[in-house]
C-alpha cells in the first residue's frame, strides 16, 4: 500500500511541475489565441533571471520571483503589442491567426535562444536550492519540487476564480468563446487579449523560476519544455485551467506509476499513448472547450 | 604623334610591371591561419562549452601573448577563423570544407563529441589536415587509426572505463569496503548502453550481482522513481552511465532520499567544476569517468590559469586534454619548421612531447595517458583508475550526505 501511496505523491510533485508547465500556455493559446513557440525560451529567461539573481547577488529565488515575474509579465505585454498586434490586426479569421501566431513565435523563438546564448553561454547551468528532504505520509519528497506542486495549485484555483467569479475574467472567457460576439457585446478584446497574454508569461516566468531551483537548464533547453506545455495544454482542453492541472497531474502519477511498476524506458511512451488515447476519446481534450 | 603616345603608354606599362615584380613579396605569411567547426547553437553547445571552445580560445591566446609560434626562423601569430556548425553534422562538413578551400587555413581543430568527429573523419582525411580528435571516445579506434593515419584518439576507448570500473570496484570489495551488490542504470542512448552493456558482462565476470539494472530516457526530469527502486535493492554501489543534467539530478535525489551507498558512480558531468560547485561537501567520495593528476605542477597550474581567462574553472576529464593536445600541435608545427601537414602528423603520430598532463608519445595514433575513473577527494578530482598507472589515488569510501 505504501508503495501506491508513493507513487501517487511523487507523481502528484512531478505532474505539479508539468502543470506549471502548461497553465500559461492555456492562457496565451486558449484566450490570447496565440500558439507562442516561444513560450520554453521565457521559461528559460526566467530560469536564468532566477540563476543570475541567485548566484551573483544571493536573492534566494522565492524572493526573486517579485522580480523576475512581473518583468514576464511587462516583456510579454510589450511582446504582444509591438510584434503580435500587428498580426492580431490582419488576421481575417482565428485559424489564420494561429498559423500566423506559430510562424512568428517561432521566429521570436530564435531571437530569444540567440540573446540568452550570447549573454549566458551554451554551457548547462544548475544551481540547488530548497533541496530538502520532506517526510509526508512514509514517503520521502524533495521541498522545491513541493513548493513547485503548491504554486501550481494555488495559481490554477486563483485563474479559475478569476476566471468563473469576475467580470473581466468573464468577458475573457466570452472572447474565447466567440471573438466577434464579445466584440459586439462591448468587450475591448485588443486589451483583454493582450492582459491575458501578459498573464501567460507571468505564469511561465514564476515557473521558470521554481523548476529552476532543481532543475539542470542551458539556453538551449527551451524547446523542450515548450512540447511539454502543448501535450498537456492540448490533453487538457485549450483554454482550460482545470484541464491544464488535471492533465498534468495525470501525466505525472503516469509517469512515475511506469517507472516505478514496469520499466523507466517507458516514460516517454506512455505520456505520449494517454495523449494520443485522451484525443482519441475526447478530441478536444479532456475538459474540451471553452475556457473554463 | 601616335608612336610617342603608344610608346610612352607601354614604356608605363612596363615600368609599372617592373616594380611591382620588385616589390611584391614572394607570398610570405605572417600569420598562422587556424579554423574550427564548433556547436555554438544547438544541443551540442552545452558540452563544446564546457570542454572544447574555452580551451581553444585560451590556447591561442596563450600562443599570442608569447609572439606566436615558430615557424622555421619566423615567430608567427595565429589567425582565426570560426564556424557555428549549429549542433548539425552537415553545416559541420560543409564549415571544414569552406575553412579549406575558401579560407585557406593552415590547420582545422576538430568539432566536439564522438559523432561528429567520427562525421569530419573521412573529410579531414581527404583535404590532408591532422585531427586531433579529442572529444572522441569510441572502441573504433584503433582500426580508424589504421585507416586514417592523420586522425588521433585522446581519450582512451570505452573499454578501458569498463576495464577501469570493474578493477576499482573488485579492488573495493576484496578490500572489504564494499560487498557484491550494485545497481546500475543507463541513460538510453549510445554512450550509455553501449558502456552499460560492457560492464555488465565485466561486473558478471568479476563475480558482483547486479541488483537493479534499468536504462531511462535522455531528458528524464525526475529521477525519484528509479532511484527509489534502486534503494529498495540494497546495494553497496550505484554505478550510473548518465549525462550532465541526469548527473545533477541523480546526485540530488539521491540526497534527498537518503540513499547512501558506500559507492556513487555517475557518468558525464561529475568532472565538470559546476558539480562540486553545486554539491560542495556532498561531492566527496563521488566517483566519474575521467579524472587528472592534480599533483602535477603543470595541470595546476594550467587549472588557475583556465579560471583567470575564461572566469570558470575547466572540467577534469577532457579539458586538460584538449589543451594538451595543442601544445602537441604546436610543438610538431615547430618542429616541423614549415606549414607542412604531412610532416606535422607524422610527427604528431612519432614524436614524444612534454605538456601539462605530462609525457605524451601517441601509440597507434592513440594517447595512453590517460585516466578512466576519477573521484572528488577534498577538492581535486582525481584518477583512480587505471589502478596500476602511476599517481593513481586509492579509491574511498563515499561519506554519508551532510
Amino acid at each position: 500500500m505504501t508503495l501506491a501511496l508513493d507513487i501517487v505523491l511523487s507523481g502528484l510533485v512531478l505532474g505539479g511541475m508539468y502543470a506549471l508547465f502548461a497553465l500559461g500556455l492555456t492562457l496565451q493559446y486558449g484566450i490570447a489565441r496565440i500558439m507562442n513557440l516561444s513560450y520554453g525560451e521565457f521559461l528559460i529567461a526566467a530560469a536564468f533571471g532566477a540563476l543570475f539573481l541567485y548566484t551573483g547577488m544571493a536573492v534566494n529565488p522565492i524572493v526573486g520571483m517579485l522580480a523576475v515575474v512581473p518583468a514576464a509579465f511587462g516583456l510579454n505585454w510589450l511582446l504582444y503589442q509591438i510584434v503580435l498586434m500587428p498580426l492580431v490586426k490582419r488576421a481575417k479569421s482565428q485559424g489564420m491567426l494561429e498559423v500566423d501566431s506559430i510562424l512568428g513565435t517561432f521566429g521570436i523563438l530564435f531571437v530569444i535562444q540567440g540573446v540568452m546564448l550570447v549573454v549566458f553561454g551554451g554551457s548547462l547551468q544548475s544551481y540547488s536550492y530548497l533541496s530538502i528532504p520532506i517526510h509526508i505520509l512514509g514517503t520521502t519528497l524533495a521541498l522545491n519540487r513541493i513548493l513547485a506542486l503548491a504554486f501550481a495549485l494555488i495559481i490554477a484555483g486563483v485563474l479559475y476564480l478569476f476566471l468563473t467569479r469576475t467580470r473581466y475574467g468573464i468577458a475573457m472567457r466570452a472572447i474565447a468563446v466567440n471573438p466577434v460576439a464579445a466584440q459586439l457585446s462591448g468587450i475591448n478584446i485588443r486589451a483583454a487579449s493582450a492582459l491575458a497574454f501578459a498573464a501567460g508569461g507571468a505564469i511561465v516566468g514564476a515557473g521558470g523560476v521554481l523548476t529552476s531551483m532543481f532543475l539542470t537548464f542551458s539556453a538551449a533547453s527551451g524547446v523542450v519544455f515548450t512540447m511539454k506545455a502543448l501535450i498537456v495544454v492540448i490533453m487538457g482542453g485549450v483554454g482550460n485551467m482545470m484541464g491544464a492541472l488535471v492533465a498534468g497531474l495525470l501525466l505525472g502519477i503516469a509517469e512515475t506509476a511506469v517507472a516505478r511498476l514496469v520499466d523507466p524506458g517507458l516514460t516517454i511512451a506512455v505520456t505520449y499513448a494517454l495523449f494520443l488515447g485522451a484525443l482519441l476519446w475526447r478530441p478536444t481534450g479532456l475538459f474540451g472547450r471553452p475556457a473554463r | 604623334m601616335r608612336m610617342n603616345t603608344w610608346a610612352a603608354i607601354g614604356a608605363l606599362a612596363l615600368a609599372a610591371a617592373a616594380i611591382s615584380g620588385l616589390s611584391a613579396p614572394a607570398q610570405a605569411q605572417d600569420t598562422l591561419k587556424i579554423g574550427w567547426a564548433i556547436s555554438k547553437t544547438g544541443p551540442f553547445a552545452a558540452g563544446a562549452a564546457v570542454t572544447t571552445l574555452p580551451n581553444y580560445q585560451v590556447w591561442v591566446k596563450d600562443v599570442n601573448d608569447a609572439g606566436g609560434i615558430k615557424v622555421g626562423d619566423k615567430k608567427m601569430k595565429i589567425e582565426v577563423v570560426e564556424y557555428d556548425d549549429r549542433s548539425n553534422s552537415e553545416e559541420m562538413i560543409k564549415a571544414v570544407e569552406r575553412l579549406a578551400t575558401q579560407d585557406k587555413v593552415d590547420f582545422i581543430l576538430p568539432p566536439w563529441s564522438t559523432g561528429m568527429n567520427l562525421a569530419a573523419a573521412p573529410i579531414f582525411n581527404k583535404l590532408g589536415y591532422p585531427q586531433l580528435a579529442v572529444t572522441a571516445n569510441t572502441n573504433m579506434a584503433p582500426q580508424l587509426t589504421k585507416r586514417w593515419p592523420n586522425l588521433t584518439f585522446w581519450l582512451g576507448l570505452p573499454s578501458e572505463i569498463t576495464d577501469g570500473i570493474v578493477a576499482t570496484f573488485s579492488k573495493m570489495q576484496k578490500e572489504g569496503k564494499i560487498n557484491k551488490k550494485i545497481a546500475m542504470i543507463a541513460v538510453a542512448d549510445q554512450f550509455g548502453i553501449e558502456l552499460s552493456t560492457a560492464t555488465r558482462a565485466g561486473l558478471k565476470k568479476a563475480g558482483f550481482d547486479i541488483v537493479y539494472d534499468k536504462s531511462y530516457p535522455f531528458g528524464t526530469q525526475d529521477m525519484q522513481p528509479v532511484l527509489k527502486d534502486a534503494q529498495a535493492a540494497n546495494p553497496d554501489v550505484l554505478l550510473a552511465f548518465s549525462y550532465p543534467p541526469d548527473t545533477f539530478a541523480i546526485t540530488d535525489t539521491a540526497k534527498v532520499i537518503a540513499f547512501n551507498p558506500k559507492v556513487l558512480f555517475v557518468g558525464v558531468g561529475t568532472a565538470f567544476p559546476m558539480y562540486k560547485g553545486k554539491f560542495g561537501a556532498n561531492a566527496e567520495g563521488i566517483m566519474g569517468i575521467g579524472g587528472s593528476d592534480a599533483s602535477l605542477p603543470g595541470v595546476k597550474a594550467y587549472i588557475q590559469h583556465h579560471k583567470e581567462i575564461i572566469g570558470r574553472e575547466p572540467d577534469r576529464w577532457a579539458s586538460p586534454i584538449t589543451y594538451a593536445s595543442l601544445q602537441v600541435l604546436q610543438q610538431a608545427i615547430e618542429r616541423v619548421g614549415k606549414i607542412d601537414r604531412a610532416a606535422v602528423i607524422k610527427e604528431i603520430n612519432t614524436g614524444s612531447f612534454e605538456t601539462i598532463i605530462g609525457t605524451v608519445k601517441l601509440v597507434d595514433g592513440q594517447n595512453r595517458n590517460i585516466w578512466s575513473v576519477g573521484q572528488w577527494q577534498g577538492s581535486d578530482y582525481v584518477g583512480i583508475a587505471p589502478v596500476d598507472k602511476k599517481g593513481a589515488k586509492a579509491p574511498i569510501a563515499k561519506p554519508a550526505w551532510k
